[in-house]
């Protein structure tokens, strides 16, 4: 086809290798903060101890990963969908510049201890002036070239990724609302149980709409187009998207039950909370239908096997994440390191599957070359799986254990059975275990950079014939 | 027919703008216009200048990342923390500081639990005082600075008062200073209820003579006891408790007094048999329980009795 040519993937190719290499830097810190748990020697003051390096772990993944590699992924899905180039490529190239300078200036700014102390939103006032503007400029891109299109009916991918940037400018800003002292500090500009209910009505909505409802755009285009299976229901994508568009931003207070936040606002944010099953299962139901003609592919072909099990752990991420939810459930788990376990199924399971199987189809498309090595493709995937089972089986059995020492009380005298002390000693051996985990799941994460890398390289040595192209 | 809006980016992105602003405005904007969010107790008070630097080292290093900040109203959680954390309690926190996750205990009603001294140690290396802990060692920060030039434009920012005073004291205190003072200042604003006696007053050690208790109330010393007092009981941060010498006074105590200080702690000014205590021993009640105090005691009186 002409238009083919006109395309813009220089910031796809962009975005796509940046985020690589922060994910990659950002599980490798991950690994080593893990290590420090059960090895407080190696907390190196005052730059690299836990509590410095855990923000960077985390932004590290969260910006540095993820919204890399939705930037470059929507600017590639947002092409294919309107059949228009990209509206302002060169703005994209500019974005992609400031981006990289603004993840340096974090990771650097949070080793200092530079952070507002709210979990996903540490980065203080400057750089949240940076990430807005960012954002505004992938607004204007998406929006831009969506007003363009050729194509005339939005496919349900373009509509997770209007809601993506509606929703995360909404949060991030209202959340992120400070009184500067200076360039380097500021203080949030609310106070108490209510900067705590602001803080998690936008902390569970960075989940929902950085963790999911992209994740979500890549899951219902790259499924169909690397499998060659149509999505299955067109009518239940209708009912899951609005239906978790709508339900979503009542949830965060399920973040601090019996916590003294008003227990109504508790109570609600548990209930829709445990709606929000449904509009998640029915995207897992539409994916496993998509397949279900031919689950042959799970053998032959790699990319089905990575989505297919990526939307899996979304499913039991959202069966366990309502559970958790639950005050029966919250009074045992909450605050142990079932928690991590639980965050580590969506973000190693869910995400890192998705987006990984997601540039994989896309790295050859835009370099006009096929993926280096499916063999190694295929080992990255068991890697990745078993190190992520092992690190969430881990912890989940170690919250369990956590959250039974804390409550237990002796049926003798009705006094406490264990001091703090004690819960803590019996952590050793998971968090070395969870370490083994982070070491395979590391492991599977260079073999795939290697594998996108080697990718680039080769299609750059060997241009593919003309004609080719797509 | 509703299945225009698929081709209509803007009435969809409106539509999508609205839906999530419902649930936004319900959960989020609506209790903060209304008063149950901004409650305060009576005898709250704002941080001082040495107590907001320190909660500004807190929010430095990261150290809500392990410690959480509010005791839930469960039974083994007050038991063990003291009472549940009130919405009143937080009036001043700008960001709140709850926390998600307990690597170590919660911190919400520290404040006077310990003595300045023990934190300094504490800090200085959690290893020392339990052997089993991963916390890093924070006594570094006794090698910087506050700066005092930046403490006085974060009280005026947060509208908390001070005097010139205080602030010029600020110029020869360290971080460690300030952090340990935030710990110190931690939880106060709830009366803390005492629990009813375990024991009467006058009663006798049921164990004593029972070489049993003395092993077993040994085993506990050692688990609990031996960090503030050293394994040899010779005193360090806790006083000596080989000697004949009971809360600054030389003579003997009844055994239902040792009691009390173990299970109750003290606090500044309590008294035990017209002796006054200057603070610093935490509660133990709730983790022992009887049986295991009255073997302490046993443990403690077969020290004196080697004197």
């Amino acid at each position: 086809m002409a238009e083919d040519t006109s395309y813009e993937w220089k910031p796809v190719k962009g975005f796509a290798l940046s985020g690589l290499f922060w994910g990659a830097v950002s599980v490798l810190i991950g690994l080593i903060i893990s290590i420090q748990l059960w090895k407080p020697e190696l907390n190196i003051a005052p730059f690299l101890t836990y509590g410095k390096l855990r923000a960077v772990h985390v932004n590290g993944l969260a910006f540095g990963f993820a919204v890399a590699e939705i930037f470059a992924l929507s600017y590639y899905m947002v092409q294919r969908l309107t059949r228009v180039p990209l509206l302002f490529p060169k703005l994209a190239m500019v974005q992609l510049y400031i981006f990289n300078a603004a993840i340096v200036a974090a990771a650097v700014s949070l080793l200092a201890g530079m952070t507002q102390s709210k979990e996903y939103a540490e980065l203080e006032w400057p750089l949240d002036i940076g990430v807005v503007i960012l954002w505004v400029m992938f607004a204007v891109n998406i929006f831009g070239t969506i007003i363009k299109r050729k194509e005339e009916q939005m496919y349900i991918s373009l509509w997770y990724l209007i809601a993506t940037v509606i929703a995360v400018a909404v949060l991030y800003v209202v959340n992120n609302l400070a009184i500067p002292v200076g360039l380097f500090k500021s203080y949030s500009i609310f106070a108490g149980v209510n900067d705590a209910n602001i803080e998690w009505w936008y902390g569970h909505n960075a989940v929902g709409f950085v963790f999911t409802t992209p994740i979500l755009a890549m899951f219902y285009y790259f499924l169909p187009k690397s499998t060659g299976m149509p999505i299955y229901s067109h009518r239940l994508s209708i009912i899951a998207f609005w239906s978790l568009v709508f339900a979503y931003l009542w949830t965060g207070a399920h973040h601090l039950v019996y916590t003294p936040l008003p227990d109504w606002i508790q109570t609600v944010g548990i209930a829709f909370t445990m709606f929000m099953i449904a509009p998640s299962w029915g995207s897992v139901v539409n994916g496993y239908y998509t397949l279900a003609p031919d689950w042959s592919q799970m053998k032959t072909n790699y990319l089905a096997k990575f989505f297919i099990l990526g939307i899996t752990f979304y499913g039991l991420q959202t069966i366990q994440g309502p559970t958790q939810g639950l005050r029966v459930v919250s009074q045992l788990i909450h605050y142990t390191d079932w928690v991590p376990g639980h965050v580590h199924m969506g973000t190693m399971g869910w995400v890192a599957m998705t987006v990984g199987a997601s540039m994989y189809y896309v790295i050859p498309k835009v370099y006009n070359t096929e993926i280096y090595s499916v063999k190694l493709a295929n080992t990255h995937f068991w890697f990745v799986l078993i190190g992520q089972l092992i690190f969430s089986i881990t912890m989940w059995i170690l919250g369990i254990q956590q959250g039974a020492m804390w409550k237990a009380i002796s049926p003798d005298d009705g006094s406490l059975s264990y001091t703090f002390m004690e819960s803590v000693v019996n952590n050793y051996p998971y968090w070395k275990m969870r370490t083994v985990g982070g070491l395979l799941f590391f492991v599977g994460l260079c073999m795939f950079a290697y594998n996108i890398v080697m990718t680039v390289l080769r299609a750059k040595k060997i241009p593919a014939p003309a004609g080719q192209g797509r | 027919m509703a299945g225009t809006i698929y081709k209509k980016p803007i009435l969809f992105a409106v539509v999508v703008t609205v839906g999530i602003l419902i649930g936004t405005a319900v959960m989020m904007v609506f209790p903060m216009l209304t008063p149950q969010m901004h409650p305060k107790l009576q005898n709250l008070n704002p941080y001082t200048a040495l107590q907001l630097a320190g909660r500004d080292v807190y929010q430095e290093e990261g150290c809500f990342y392990c410690h959480t900040q509010t005791v839930r109203p469960l039974k083994a959680e007050v038991m063990r923390y003291g009472e549940y954390s009130k919405a009143g309690e937080f009036a001043y926190d700008q960001p709140f500081l709850w926390g998600s996750k307990r690597t170590g205990p919660d911190i919400a009603r520290v404040g006077g639990k310990y003595t300045d001294k023990w934190h300094y140690k504490h800090f200085n290396d959690p290893r020392k005082l339990f052997q089993g802990s991963n916390m890093p060692s924070y006594g570094w920060l006794a090698d910087r600075q506050v700066d005092a030039k930046a403490a006085e434009a974060r009280m005026n920012a947060l509208g908390f008062p001070y005097t010139k005073e205080e602030m010029a004291a600020l110029s020869d205190k360290t971080k460690l200073d300030a952090l340990v003072a935030y710990m110190q200042s931690l939880g106060h604003a709830v009366p803390r209820k005492p629990r009813p006696p375990m024991i009467a007053k006058g009663d006798m050690n049921p164990l004593a003579g029972d070489m049993n208790a003395v092993a077993e109330g040994k085993k506990v010393y050692e688990m609990n006891c031996a960090a503030c007092h050293g394994v040899d009981a010779k005193g360090d941060i806790g006083p000596d408790l080989t000697d004949k010498e009971w809360l600054y006074v030389v003579g003997p105590v009844g055994d239902d007094t040792l009691f009390f200080t173990i299970a109750d702690g003290t606090k500044k000014d309590m008294e035990f048999e017209g002796r006054r205590a200057k603070g610093g021993m935490p509660s133990w009640g709730e983790f022992f329980g009887k049986k295991k105090i009255w073997s302490l005691v046993s443990y403690i009186r077969s020290m004196e009795e080697k004197e």
